[in-house]
C-alpha cells in the first residue's frame, strides 16, 4: 500500500494534524507558515484528486480498512473533488494573501489559537464534500462552523461579536435540522451511508418520514447556504470578519451547504421520492428568484463595500439554487460551475477590498473616491470581479451563466421567463458593480479625506491577481471546471456518461 | 509572405494590445508617447491591409485560439465584409490618432494618457469584431468595445458627463445582456453551433413566428446598430471629446453595430432563409420609421454635434435596411454604405471639433459666417454634408445607389420612398446651415480671433474629406470584393 493510495484521506488529515501542532507554535509567523504549508499540500492533493476523478472514475476509500456500510467511507467524484479544489485552493490563497492583513488584525497572542482554527475550519468544509456519509457530514459541519465563529469573532470591530453570535444561532438551527432530518432518515432506513441511503429510500413503506427528514434537511442546509430568505447571518458575518476570512469563507463555506444540498436532493431523494422534482420547482425556483432581487436590490443601496459584496452574494447564491432547480444537465452544471466560479471571483474581490482596507481604513464606498488614480491595480482586479459578477465575457460568471440560460431555455414558456429574471437581475448587477467602480475610478476625493498615495503591497497584489488571472484563465479554457461540473451533474442526474 | 496569414490576424489583434500598454508606460512624455499612437496605428493598418490581397483572391485566413466551451471556440476567420471593416477601422485611426493629437493638446484637455490608451483597446476590439468566425467570438469583442469606449465618453469627468456616460453603457451593455446574449443562447441551443456560415446555420430549425422574436432580440440587442427605439445612448455619448464621437460615429462603435447586424442576417439567418420568412418586413418597418424620425428631430437641433448625432441614426438604419432588403445588391449596398458613411461623417466630426477648439462654439445658430474664418473646415464639412445626402461625385452616392439598386429588385416600394424622402430631409438639415456658414455675415463675435484651427486637426479632416471622393471613383474593388459575402 502507497501513499498514492490514501491520497483521499490525506486530504483532509493532513489539515486536522496540522491543527494542534498549529496550536503549540508560539513563535511569531510560525502558525501562520504551518497552517500555509499544510493548507498548501491539501490543495495540491485535491487537485491530484481531481485530476483522477475527471476521468470519471470514483474514489472509494475505507477508513481504517472498514466496508460499507459498517465503517465510514470516504466517495470521491468529479463534484467532491472539484469542491475540495475550490476549498483548499480558497484556504491557501487567502491565507498567503492574509499573511499581513492578519497579522495586522489578529493580535499575537490569538495567532496560534486562530490558524489552528482556520486549519479545523478548512478540514470541515473539505471533509464534508469527500465523506460518504451522512452523519459524518454532520461532524464535519460541526467542526467546520464551530471553527468559522472563531475566525469571525478574531474580526478587529467589536461588533464582530454580535456577527458571531447571529451566526451561532442560526448556524447550530440549521445544523440541528440537518441532523434531525438525517436521524429520520436513520430511523426508517437503519443506514447513514449515503450510497445505501439512496438504495433503501425507495423501499421505505411509509413515505411520510421521508418527507419530513427531506423537509428538515432542505431547511436546514437553506439556512446554512445563505438561501435568501435564511441569509440574515451572512451580511454583518462577513463584514465584521478579518478581510482574509471574509475572502475565504465567502469563497468556500456557503457553497459546501448547497453541495450537500444536491448531495442529498439527488443522490438520495431524487430517485426515490416520486415527483421530488416538484420540491425543488415550488421551493427552490422560487427562492432563487427571489434572491436574485433581493440581494441585487439590497446591494444597489449598500454604502458598505463588504456588505454590499455580501449582497451580492445573496444574489449569487440564487443564481447556483435556480440551477440546482432545474434538474437538467445544463442546470446543474451551471450550477455547480457557478459555484466554483462565483467563488473565485468573490474571493478576488474580497482580496481587493481588504488592499482597500488596508490604505484607506474604511470600507465605505463614498470614502473610496480616487482609489482608481491611487490603487490602479487594486481597482483593475475590482474592476475585473465584478464584471464577472454581470457575466460579461472573458470572465468566469459569462460560463455559469451560459449555462444557466441555456438550462432555462429547455424549460419552455416558464423557462423564458427565467431567462428574463436571470438577465434582469446581471443588470441589476451592471449597477451595484459600477456604482463602486464609478466612485473609485471616476470620483474626486473628499477634500477632508487623508490622501491615498500608495499602491497595496506586493505580498497582497500578487496573490489578488493570481486569483483574477486564473479567473480568466478558467474563462477561455473551460476543459477542466465545466468537465468536472457536467461529469458531476451527469452523475447525480444518474444520466450516462 | 513573411508571416501566415493566422500570425497576421494574431497580429492585428495583438498590436493594439501592446500599442496601449507601451502608451501606458510613455505616459510621462506626450511626444514619445503620441509617437507610439501613431506607430501603432500604422503598423495595424499595414497588417490589416496586408490581408486584402489575400482575400480578393478568395482566401479565408483563419486563426483559432481556445475552446471557452465545447464546441464554442475563440476563433477567428477573415471574410469580406469583416475585412472591410476592419480596414476601415484600422485606416481611419491614423487619421483620427492625428486630429486627436491637435485636438487634445489644443484644448489642454486631461487624462490624456488614459484616452490614447482606451483608443487602443478599443480598436483591438473593433478589430477583434470585424474578424470573429462565429457569433461568441463577436460577443465578446462587442462587449470590450462598449467597456472600453466608456472612460471616452466620461472623459471630461464632471457630473453631467459622467450621467451621459452612465446611459451610454447602461443601454449598450444592458440590451447585449438582456437581448444579444440570449439570442445567441437561443441561437446555440437550436442550431448547435455558432459558426458564421455562408447561407446561415438557422434553416429548417425555426419557424415564424419565433423567427421574428429572435431577429427581434437580435436587432435591438445589437445596441450599437441604433435602430429606434434603442438609440438614446448615441446622443448621450455627444459630451465626449470629438475625436471620440469620430470613433463612436465614423471608425468603430456604430459601425460594430452595424457590421453585426449585417453578419447576423447574412451568416447567421442566411438571406435566402430570412426573405421566405414574413417578419423581415418588421425590420425594414422599423429600419425606415428610424430613418425618417432621426431626419425629423436632427432638423430640430440646434447644437451641432446632437444634429450629427442624429444624422448618424438615420445613416446607420440605411445600413440596416439595405441589410434587410435581403437582395444581393443591396447586401452589397450595406457594407458599401459602412465604408461611405465612415469617411463622410467623420469629416463632419472633425470639422465640428475644428470649429470648437477655435472658436468655443458648439451651436449651429452662433455659426454664421464661419465659412470665412475656416475655408477649409467649412469645405470640408461641405463635402461631407453632400456624401451624407448622397450627391455625386461623393462617397454617399454610390452605396445609396446600390441600396437603391437592391429595393428595385425586391420591387420595394416602401424602401424606394424612405430613401428619397431621407434624402430630401438630410439636404434640409445640412444645406442651410452651410449657407449661413458662407454667405452670411459674423453676427455672434468669437471670444477670441480666430482662423482656422490647428494644422494636424485641419489635414486630417482635409484628408477625410478626399477619401469621399475618392471612395467615388475608385469603389469598384470593393463592390467586387463585398459580393464575395453572397458566394455560399
Amino acid at each position: 500500500m502507497t501513499l498514492y493510495d490514501q491520497l483521499p484521506a490525506l486530504v483532509v488529515v493532513v489539515l486536522l494534524f496540522t491543527a494542534p501542532i498549529t496550536y503549540m507554535l508560539r513563535l511569531h509567523g510560525f502558525p501562520w507558515a504551518s497552517a500555509t504549508a499544510a493548507a498548501v499540500t491539501s490543495f495540491g492533493v485535491a487537485c491530484s484528486l481531481a485530476a483522477t476523478t475527471i476521468g470519471g472514475e470514483t474514489i472509494i476509500y475505507e477508513m481504517g480498512g472498514w466496508p460499507a456500510p459498517y465503517g465510514i467511507v470516504l466517495h470521491i467524484d468529479a463534484l467532491s473533488a472539484l469542491m475540495a479544489m475550490l476549498i483548499t485552493g480558497a484556504s491557501s490563497a487567502a491565507l498567503i494573501f492574509g499573511a499581513k492583513s492578519l497579522a495586522d488584525e489578529v493580535g499575537e497572542e490569538t495567532a496560534p489559537a486562530f490558524f489552528a482554527a482556520w486549519l479545523l475550519c478548512t478540514a470541515g468544509l473539505v471533509g464534508m464534500v469527500i465523506t460518504g456519509d451522512a452523519f459524518n457530514i454532520f461532524v464535519f459541519m460541526e467542526i467546520s462552523s464551530l471553527s468559522t465563529y472563531v475566525l469571525i469573532s478574531a474580526g478587529p470591530d467589536r461588533r464582530a461579536l454580535i456577527s458571531t453570535y447571529r451566526y451561532i444561532v442560526m448556524g447550530t438551527v440549521g445544523a440541528t435540522f440537518y441532523l434531525i432530518g438525517v436521524g429520520f432518515l436513520y430511523m426508517v432506513t437503519g443506514t447513514l451511508n449515503t450510497a445505501d441511503l439512496a438504495a433503501r429510500v425507495g423501499q421505505v413503506e411509509d413515505i411520510r418520514l421521508v418527507l419530513v427528514a427531506a423537509g428538515f434537511v432542505s431547511v436546514g442546509l437553506a439556512i446554512k447556504a445563505a438561501i435568501f430568505p435564511l441569509h440574515s447571518w451572512m451580511p454583518n458575518a462577513y463584514t465584521f470578519a478579518p478581510n482574509a476570512v471574509t475572502v475565504f469563507i465567502a469563497a468556500a463555506s456557503t457553497k459546501v451547504s448547497l453541495y450537500v444540498l444536491m448531495r442529498i436532493d439527488y443522490a438520495i431523494f431524487q430517485n426515490s421520492i416520486t415527483n421530488h422534482e416538484l420540491q425543488l420547482t415550488f421551493f427552490l425556483v422560487p427562492l432563487g428568484v427571489l434572491a436574485l432581487f433581493a440581494g441585487s436590490l439590497l446591494a444597489i443601496y449598500e454604502k458598505n463595500l463588504k456588505r454590499l459584496l455580501a449582497y451580492s452574494s445573496v444574489a449569487q447564491i440564487g443564481y447556483i439554487a435556480l440551477g440546482i432547480s432545474m434538474a437538467s444537465v445544463a442546470g446543474l452544471t451551471g450550477a455547480i460551475v457557478h459555484m466554483f466560479n462565483h467563488g473565485l471571483i468573490k474571493g478576488g474581490m474580497f482580496m481587493a477590498v481588504a488592499c482597500l482596507a488596508l490604505r484607506y481604513r474604511t470600507v465605505n464606498v463614498a470614502n473610496l473616491a480616487g482609489a482608481g488614480k491611487a490603487m490602479p491595480w487594486t481597482m483593475a482586479a475590482f474592476v475585473i470581479g465584478g464584471l464577472g459578477l454581470v457575466g460579461v465575457p472573458l470572465t468566469p460568471g459569462f460560463i455559469s451563466k451560459w449555462y444557466l440560460v441555456l438550462a432555462a431555455l429547455d424549460e419552455g414558456w416558464l423557462g423564458a421567463l427565467l431567462v428574463a429574471i436571470i438577465l434582469m437581475s446581471s443588470l441589476l448587477a451592471v449597477i451595484y458593480v459600477w456604482k463602486v467602480i464609478e466612485v473609485a475610478c471616476f470620483g474626486e476625493p473628499r477634500a477632508n479625506a487623508v490622501p491615498v498615495t500608495e499602491e497595496a503591497p506586493l505580498v497582497m497584489l500578487i496573490p489578488t491577481w493570481i486569483v483574477v488571472l486564473t479567473g480568466i484563465w478558467i474563462a477561455l479554457d473551460t476543459s477542466v471546471t465545466v468537465g468536472l461540473a457536467s461529469l458531476a451533474a451527469k452523475t447525480l442526474l444518474g444520466v450516462a456518461l | 509572405m513573411i508571416f501566415s496569414e493566422a500570425d497576421t490576424i494574431f497580429y492585428a489583434l495583438t498590436i493594439p494590445l501592446f500599442g496601449a500598454v507601451a502608451i501606458a508606460l510613455a505616459g510621462r512624455w506626450p511626444n514619445v508617447r503620441e509617437t507610439v499612437t501613431l506607430t501603432t496605428a500604422v503598423c495595424l493598418a499595414v497588417v490589416v491591409w496586408s490581408l486584402v490581397p489575400t482575400l480578393q483572391a478568395g482566401g479565408r485566413p483563419e486563426l483559432q485560439l481556445g475552446e471557452m466551451l465545447p464546441g464554442l471556440r475563440i476563433a477567428f476567420k477573415v471574410e469580406p465584409l469583416g475585412m472591410l471593416f476592419a480596414a476601415l477601422a484600422s485606416g481611419l485611426w491614423i487619421v483620427n490618432s492625428v486630429y486627436s493629437i491637435g485636438y487634445m493638446r489644443g484644448n489642454n484637455e486631461q487624462n490624456q494618457t488614459r484616452f490614447y490608451i482606451c483608443f487602443a483597446i478599443a480598436l483591438a476590439a473593433a478589430v477583434g469584431v470585424a474578424f470573429s468566425a462565429n457569433l461568441l467570438t463577436l460577443f465578446i469583442f462587442y462587449e470590450v468595445l462598449t467597456i472600453s469606449t466608456y472612460p471616452l465618453v466620461a472623459h471630461k469627468g464632471d457630473q453631467a458627463t459622467v450621467r451621459s456616460a452612465r446611459v451610454y453603457m447602461g443601454i449598450l451593455l444592458g440590451t447585449s445582456i438582456g437581448l444579444f446574449l440570449p439570442a445567441m443562447i437561443w441561437t446555440y441551443s437550436i442550431a448547435g453551433t455558432l459558426d458564421f456560415t455562408p447561407g446561415g446555420i438557422l434553416e429548417g430549425k425555426i419557424a415564424e413566428p419565433l423567427v421574428g422574436v429572435l431577429l427581434l432580440m437580435f436587432v435591438f440587442g445589437i445596441g450599437k446598430a441604433a435602430v429606434m427605439p434603442i438609440h438614446r445612448w448615441l446622443p448621450a455619448a455627444m459630451v465626449a471629446p470629438t475625436p471620440v464621437s469620430a470613433l463612436l460615429h465614423a471608425v468603430a462603435v456604430v459601425k460594430a453595430g452595424v457590421f453585426t447586424i449585417t453578419k447576423v442576417f447574412v451568416y447567421i439567418f442566411g438571406i435566402d432563409f430570412l426573405f421566405n420568412q414574413p417578419s423581415h418586413r418588421l425590420i425594414i418597418w422599423l429600419a425606415c420609421f428610424t430613418i425618417v424620425v432621426s431626419s425629423f428631430i436632427a432638423l430640430r437641433q440646434t447644437n451641432l454635434k446632437r444634429l450629427l448625432a442624429y444624422s448618424t441614426i438615420g445613416q446607420l438604419s440605411y445600413v440596416v435596411l439595405a441589410a434587410s432588403v435581403l437582395k444581393p445588391l443591396s447586401e452589397v449596398g450595406a457594407s458599401m454604405h459602412m465604408m461611405a458613411h465612415a469617411f463622410g461623417k467623420i469629416t463632419l466630426f472633425f470639422a465640428a471639433g475644428a470649429i470648437y477648439v477655435a472658436s468655443k462654439k458648439t451651436e449651429i445658430t452662433d455659426m454664421r459666417g464661419i465659412g470665412r474664418r475656416m475655408p477649409w473646415t467649412m469645405t470640408a464639412f461641405a463635402i461631407g454634408a453632400l456624401s451624407m445626402i448622397g450627391v455625386p461625385p461623393t462617397g454617399g452616392f454610390i452605396s445609396k445607389w446600390y441600396i437603391l439598386g437592391g429595393a428595385i429588385q425586391d420591387d420595394n416600394y416602401l424602401a424606394l420612398a424612405t430613401l428619397v424622402a431621407s434624402t430630401l430631409l438630410n439636404a434640409a438639415y445640412f444645406l442651410p446651415f452651410i449657407f449661413a456658414a458662407f454667405l452670411y455675415e459674423e453676427d455672434v463675435k468669437p471670444v477670441k480671433q480666430h482662423g482656422e484651427a490647428p494644422w494636424p486637426m485641419v489635414a486630417a479632416l482635409t484628408f477625410t474629406a478626399l477619401l469621399t471622393f475618392a471612395f467615388f471613383l475608385f469603389h469598384q474593388p470593393i463592390a467586387d470584393l463585398e459580393a464575395q459575402i453572397l458566394v455560399k
